[in-house]
Formats: C-alpha cells, structure tokens, sequence
C-alpha cells in the first residue's frame, strides 16, 4: 500500500460543518489545503442522518479544486461511525478523520471498515487515507503505538479543547495547557514517519494571537493546523511556507551537496556555514514545500 | 426599437413618452437646449413669515389638485416620514392622479402603496423603489409607467424641463420661518440636503418641512429662503435611527475580504493610481473593506488622494482625518461619522446637479478616476442590472450607478458570483441599467474580467497576479455550479421604464406573472 | 420504497431547502415554494422527480420550500426526508438509489 497522499501538504485543514450547504458549495476559494467535513460535534445527535446524504452530495457533485476532502466521523463509541465511514468512502473523500482515537485498536477497527467500504463501493484498495485525532490524556501518552497502527495512516491531530478538559484545565491562549501533548504527538509522529497536526485556535478576532500560536507549532515541527475559519488561513501559509532566503540557502546546499559528492569532499561551507550530507534532507525538503506552495520557480 | 444595449423597445412605449431609445452613452454630446424656468411669485411686502400651520394649510396655499407633480428627496432614507406625512394629506383631502417625483422611494414609504391602488397616485419617477412599493408596480398597480432614473438623470429630466414639479416637498433638519433650510442639526441630521436642491430650483411652490425650527437667519444655508414659499413645523420628519446609523464593523466575511483584497490590487496597478487621484465607493462590506485597505497602501507609497466623492461613509471621512484625501464631496451621509464630517471644512456639499447631470457644463463624476460599484447581475456584454431583481420584482434604485460609471475612467463593479443561486454574471441581465460599456471591470470571488473594450487596462494588469478571467469564463463556472437560470417569466404590460441618464429608454419592466412549470409528460 | 409516516429534513437557511414527506394519493404530489422559481422552477423539479425514481418512490406528497438550494442539495434533502420516513438510518444503497 503505497498511497502518494500520505505525504502531501497539509499545512491547513478547514474544518466545514457536512449539514451546512452554504459552507459546502465553495471552500476551496480561500485555499486550504485540505477541508474537514464534520459529521461528528459540528452536527446535532437528531441531523447525523442528514447530514450524511449533504455530505454524500457534496462529495459526488462538488469539484473542490484539488484540496484533501477528509471526512470527520462520529466517535467509535456511537452508532454512527460504520454508516459514516460507509457513506464517506462511497462518496469518494481522501481520508477518514477519527475522532478521540486512545489506541492502535481504534485506529484498526477503523482501518478495517474502510478496507471493507472500499470493496463494497469499487474504490482501489488503499486509496482512502485515515487520520487520528488525539484528544485526551491516554491518546497523548499512546501516541507512538496509534502513528505506528495502519499503513494507511498519514498523520495525527491534538484536540485541544477535549484534551484540556482531560487534564482538568483549559485553553489559556497561552499555549501553556498544550505544551507537554505538542511535544510527545510530533515526537511520536516524526518517530513513526506520519504528519502531526496542531489543534485549532478559536479567537477569530485574535489575528496576532493566532500568529504567534502558529510560529510556535512551526517551529515545534508540526507540518500544519487545523483551523476553523478561512480568514485564519494566509498567516499559517505564510508561517509554512518558506522565505525567499531560505529556498535560497536550500538550493545551493542541494546543488553544492551534489556537485561535491562525486568529487569525494564531504564538509564544505556555503554562506559561510559549515554543510555535510547531514544537511541534504532538510534542504530537499525545504525546495519540495516551496514548491507545494507555489512559491518555487526554480529548477530542482 | 433595439437600442445600443440590444434590448427591444416597443414601438408604444417610444410613442407614449416621446422618448428616444438609448443611441449610447456619448449621443447627447454638444447637445444644446434652453433650461426650464418655475413659475415664482414674489415676496416683497416686508416682514413676515412664511410659517403656515399645517401641510393641509400648506397644500391649499400651493394650490393642490389632480394630476400634480410632487417632488420629495431621500436624505432621510429609511427614516423618513415626509412622502407619507404629505400623501396622507393629499389622500385626505381626494386629490387624484398624482406623479411622485422622489430622488428615491424605499421601504420607508410603505404605507402608500393603497394611495397607488386607489388612484391617488398614478405615476412615479425615482431612482428606483423597495419593499412594497417595487412589489405594487411590479404586479401592475400604478396606472401610469414608473420611471427609473439615476441621479443625474433626475437632475436633467427637471432642467430641462420633461418633469416639471408643482409642490416640491422639503424634509429639512433646521429651518427658520422665512425658509433657509439646513442639513445639518435638529433631531433628524443628514448633513446634507444635495438631491432637493433641484427641486428648490425649478419646482414652481416649494415648501419646507422641518422638525427643528430655528431663528433667522439659518445661516449658511444649505437651500435658501429666495427659493422657499413655506415653512411647515411637524413633530418629527424622520427617525433619526434609520437615518443616519453608526458606522457599519467592518466585513470579516472572508469573501468579501477576498473581493476587496482584489479590488485594491486592480486599483493600484492601474496607471490611474497616482498622487491627486480621485475616487468614490459604495457602501457594500467589500466596498468598504476596500478602502480600508487602499488607505494602507496609499500610506505606504506616499500617495495622497485628491477628492473622494459620493455618498460618504466612516473610512472616506477617515481618509480626511488621517490627511490622505485633500477634501470630500458630499451628495449623502450614510453614518453619523459622515454626517459629523460635514463640519470639517475641506468636506464640501455639492448638489446632486454637480454630482452626476449629464446635461449641465459637467458633473463631478466625469472627474472620477475610480468609482467601485456593486450589481445584482452583469451579463457578458458588461450590462449592469442594479433595479430589478430575481423574482422580476423592482427592488433597487439606480442611483448614482450610470452616472458614476460613466463618469469614471475606471469602473469597478464587485459581486460574488452566485448570489444564492442566481449567478451575477449571466448571458442576459434581467433589465439593463447601466450599459456595458460603462463598465471596465468586474471583480467576483471566482476571479476578475477585465471589459474587452478596455485593452490598454488588460496591457496594464499584464503581469500582475491576480485571478484574470474572461467574462464568459466567469459565466461558465457560475452555470457549472447552479445550472443556466431560465428567464423570469413576466407578463405582457409594460409597468415602468429605465431610463438612461440622457433621458433615452434603456429598457422596459413588465408586469410579473406567477410561475408556470414547463408542460412536461408523465408529470402533474 | 413506501412513505408510512411524515418527515422533514433540510433548514430554511440561504443555499438550503426543506422538504416534507408524506403518503400520497397513489401518485407523485409535488409543490415548490422557492425563490428561485423563475429560473431553476423546472430544473428542481426535474431533480426531484429523478431522486424519487431513483429511491422507488411513486406515491407520496412531497413538498419543497427552497432557499436557492444547488441541485446536489436538493437531492440530499429529499433522501434524507424519505429515509427518514421509512426510519431507516443504516446500510443506505450508497451509490445504489441514493446516485
């Protein structure tokens, strides 16, 4: 199973209520690069059937322009999930977003459904990715075992808000609650090779306050946040993407690298700072998301 | 008749108004003509008061009876009371087969839709109508035609004398009893009194109203007491909270942003965007928002603004405050922080004759570097419909939107591409209003057309990066989305008329008919 | 499919549509209230005889007031009314008679 999506950029994933038809129509107008259809907390206990024919629809009909289509489901702990899965698989999202995920076994069960839903609706074996949102103590402490649980599993997510309260704190805006659960889920994620995605910021009036939020997560080594409103979304691309100065300096590593490689030298200096081959994947990863965010006009 | 924008005019409609179709914007150039003059009785005895008790006694005084002219003005919008305090009056006393000749009608002036039913009036000329009023002539209420006309063409229309008002009715905020009237003070402040000055002018009996009498003399005034016959003292003109509001917060509706953010990007790539440039914009969120982020970057380049016109709005008289604009002309306040502008003293009053007629030795519009307007439809010709809307319903007013768009060197219309369902930009616009020709540009949330007409603005956006589409284009992805909309179905009576600013017949609106499904098999 | 008892689903908000369901009189009863019926009068009711058929429903009294719903919404709403109806919440013919 060898799904090229599990790497591509997530730096932003817009969650959308799956009920709404006027959220629905056109989010890819602001550019996210991946939309969150909610059928889980955004959807009232007496609207989760409704809301998955929207959902079905919206993903048959609407042409979102190339943005990740993920898919919310309910907790594994209702009735609802296994219809979810069933009705987001059949109408074609990229990936299954699981909700209060506590263990490798949860991450399982829902591997197996999609398998299963895949077959069912005639979708290649593989092609529906799974995510896994973290959201209490116990999922923190298990992160390691839940990025290591399914091949088809490209990321995981803090919650913050479910999380907090586990904790028996709350969201401060200072970042502080959040700080030992940010630390072990990226650990545990670039430990595994899978994405980690940092937990929405919800003061929309608070653009600064978001700013710093997202340079905090950037330079912690998560790849992207969630978010809940499209106006949150030209800072965190701004924040992921990289500056002028740095696809710079990356191209001349790579380009350095490569040339001193067949002559046999190892260490060398470009702009004055000392480079070895230890610098090379850093470098290659840096000119790939300037390309990814369409800020890349060279040739590497 | 076709006329310029290819809309059929009836042969019956030509011979019932005596008007032209519309030949194109520059037909009337050079045009000359004699101005139309009131008919006025002098005042020289001396001493006096022109204060009479009531609009009753007003009423007798003008001489009141059928088939009148009665012209009102809109500085009090949604809060005003004078249209119904005076056709009440007029109801009362069984003067039939009245023409309200108003600057515009809104929702406001519900309350006379049964004096259109009942006769009492007969014929409207406004910029355009709302709320039940729209609904009334569209279901083919109004014995005569509704004529639609803009601002200027208001102005026009009276000058030359094809309006001719008997009573022209003045809401003003302060008067003194020998008539000088003031847009400013009182209860019920607009700050301005722009679109009655015609009216004070050339109407043959002009009456004041005021809820705010004031001793002589009420000075300077705004319309002086040479043009007044009477001055009446009511309770209330207007309510104060529908007339002027507090500044609207601005948008965070990220579409609208996003719009906005494209407008300024086309602004300030235009070769039009200089130091001395000039600028007018509505009052829309993405209008707003505009400026606002216009007003940055005209701090960071250095550029400074030298007159915003128009009906004015918090972030223009910011523009004043911050030293960016060197002065504002004024025609109408939207909010108290407008209103409150009209004391600083490079903030000007202008009438609504300087504004936008395009039968007098210019208008202000025609300096206009910049004017961004909004639509309710565009079709791929660029013809604008701001009056009719989807249901087939008159449900907006022209305005200051043909003139302001003729006007300006650069015209911007920003819509969203689907409004609800109906897409803005669409093979055939219900009913024209502004002609396309007037339109240079059209910036939607799905990208920016560019009028092909203006290929010297296509040259100037050459590298810059924003979202450039064809009109077409624009249409296409609409009808991909919501489907291609079928016309409205009307009916077969001409209601009303759109008049183009130089007094030709851009289009006709007819009388709405209930749907009907298409007859298909197999289904009821 | 038959309707046994009423169901509504969908909201009166911008872009959306509410439909109701009940047992019919041995035919299809449709009604439009939209305000978009002049332009998209036709095509909706094309659409929502399609999903009828498509779910097997030929007697019912179907009602729609719509706020300018796309055609993918309309179709949602009217499943889910008639899913609704017959009270079933699990294993839809996803992709089936729900297109």
């Amino acid at each position: 199973m060898n799904n090229p999506n599990k790497k591509r950029l997530r730096r932003t994933m817009m969650f959308l209520n799956a009920q709404k038809p006027g959220l629905l129509k056109d989010p890819f107008l602001y550019g996210p690069d991946s939309i969150m259809l909610d059928l889980e907390d955004a959807v009232a206990e007496n609207q989760k059937d409704a809301a998955r024919f929207s959902l079905y629809h919206a993903l048959r009909t609407i042409d979102y322009h190339g943005c990740e289509r993920v898919v919310r489901i309910n907790g594994l702990d209702t009735p609802y999930w296994r219809e979810d899965i069933r009705c987001a698989v059949a109408g074609g999202c990229d990936s299954i977003r699981i909700p209060k995920t506590e263990s490798a076994g949860d991450v399982r069960l829902v591997e197996e459904a999609v398998a299963a839903a895949e077959q069912e609706f005639g979708r290649p074996e593989g092609s529906v990715l799974i995510m896994a949102a973290i959201e209490s103590a116990r999922g923190v402490m298990k992160a390691l075992e839940i990025c290591e649980s399914s091949e088809r599993l490209f990321g995981i997510a803090l919650s913050g808000g479910d999380y907090t309260k586990d904790l028996q704190t709350h969201i401060t805006g200072t970042g502080i609650e959040l700080m030992g659960a940010r630390q072990n889920l990226v650990i545990a994620a670039r430990a595994a090779g899978v994405q980690c995605f940092d937990t929405v910021y919800t003061d929309l009036n608070n653009m600064e306050g978001l700013r710093e939020d997202v340079e905090t997560i950037h330079v912690m080594g998560f790849d992207g946040k969630s978010i809940i409103n499209p106006r949150q979304i030209r800072i965190v691309h701004e924040i992921f993407t990289p500056s002028e100065r740095e696809i710079v300096f990356a191209e001349k590593v790579v380009r350095e690298i490569d040339a001193k490689k067949a002559m046999g030298i190892g260490v060398f200096t470009v702009d004055g700072k000392m480079i070895d081959i230890a610098f090379y994947d850093g470098a290659k990863r840096t000119i790939e998301l300037a390309k990814a965010s369409g800020v890349y006009k060279g040739e590497l | 008749m076709k006329n310029a924008v290819g809309r059929e005019i009836p042969e019956e409609i030509l011979q019932a108004t005596g008007k032209e179709v519309f030949h194109g914007n520059h037909y009337y150039d050079g045009y000359e003509y004699r101005k139309d003059g009131p008919v006025t009785r002098c005042v020289i005895h001396s001493g006096g008061s022109k204060l009479v008790d009531n609009i009753h006694d007003a009423l007798v005084k003008c001489g009141i009876r059928d088939g009148m002219t009665l012209g009102f003005h809109h500085h009090f919008r949604e809060g005003d009371y004078v249209v119904n305090m005076v056709m009440e009056e007029v109801h009362r006393m069984g003067i039939r087969d009245i023409t309200i000749c108003a600057s515009s009608l809104g929702k406001a002036h519900d309350p006379i839709v049964p004096y259109i039913e009942d006769g009492t009036i007969t014929s409207i000329e406004s910029s355009g109508v709302r709320g039940k009023i729209g609904e009334a002539i569209s279901n083919g209420k109004l014995k005569g035609l509704a004529i639609m006309r803009s601002h200027g063409g208001r102005v026009r229309a009276i000058e030359s004398g094809e309006t001719r008002v008997d009573i022209a009715f003045i809401g003003t905020p302060t008067c003194d009893d020998y008539g000088n009237c003031r847009g400013i003070g009182g209860k019920s402040n607009c700050g301005v009194l722009s679109y009655a000055m015609v009216d004070a002018d050339y109407a043959d009996k002009v009456v004041a109203i005021t809820d705010c009498l004031v001793p002589f003399p009420n000075f300077p005034a705004h319309i002086s007491m040479t043009k007044v016959d009477y001055v009446v003292v009511v309770d209330e003109i207007g309510d104060p909270k529908k007339i002027a509001t507090g500044a609207a917060k601005p948008t965070t509706d990220m579409r609208k942003l996003m719009m906005a953010d494209y407008c300024t990007q086309f602004v300030v790539n235009t070769p039009y965007f200089r130091d001395g440039f000039s600028y007018q914009t509505g009052v829309g969120g993405a209008s707003i928002a505009s400026t606002i982020s216009l007003a940055k970057i005209m701090k960071e380049r250095n550029i400074r603004m030298r007159f915003g016109v128009g009906g004015l709005t918090k972030p223009m008289c910011d523009l004043l405050i911050n030293g960016q604009v060197d002065c504002l002309l004024d025609t109408q306040d939207f909010d108290l922080d407008a209103v409150e502008s009209v004391k600083d003293l490079r903030h000007f009053r202008i009438s609504a004759g300087e504004y936008a007629d395009p039968f007098n030795k210019g208008a202000v519009v025609n300096k206009l570097d910049f004017v961004i307007l909004a639509a309710l439809e565009v079709d791929v010709q660029f013809n604008c419909n701001v009056v009719v809307g989807s249901d087939g319903v008159i449900t907006g007013a022209q305005g200051g939107h043909p003139d302001t768009a003729e006007g300006a060197k650069c015209t911007i219309v920003i819509v969203p591409l689907l409004q609800g369902r109906i897409p803005a930009i669409c093979t055939d616009v219900t009913t024209v209003t502004t002609p396309g020709e007037s339109i240079d540009v059209v910036i939607t949330d799905y990208g920016i057309a560019i009028n092909p007409r203006r290929q010297d603005l296509i040259e100037a956006m050459r590298n810059v990066d924003l979202p450039f589409r064809t009109i077409e284009e624009l249409r296409d992805i609409a009808y991909s989305i919501a489907g291609e909309p079928e016309r409205v179905q009307f009916g077969e009576r001409i209601v009303g008329i759109i008049e183009g600013r130089d007094g030709t017949i851009m289009d006709v609106v007819r009388q709405i008919q209930p749907f009907a499904f298409a007859q298909t098999e197999g289904q009821s | 499919m038959e309707i046994r008892k009423p169901a509504m689903a969908g909201t009166l908000e911008s872009s959306d549509c509410q439909v109701t369901v009940e047992e019919g009189n041995g035919r299809i009863d449709f009604s439009l209230e939209s305000s978009v019926i002049h332009q998209y009068g036709n095509q909706i009711r094309k659409v929502v005889y399609e999903t009828l058929s498509d779910l097997g429903v030929e007697n019912v009294r179907i009602a729609i007031v719509d706020k300018g719903a796309l055609d993918c919404t309309i179709r949602a709403r009217v499943e889910a009314a008639v899913y609704r109806s017959a009270g079933q919440m699990d294993d839809l013919p996803w992709g089936g008679a729900i297109r």
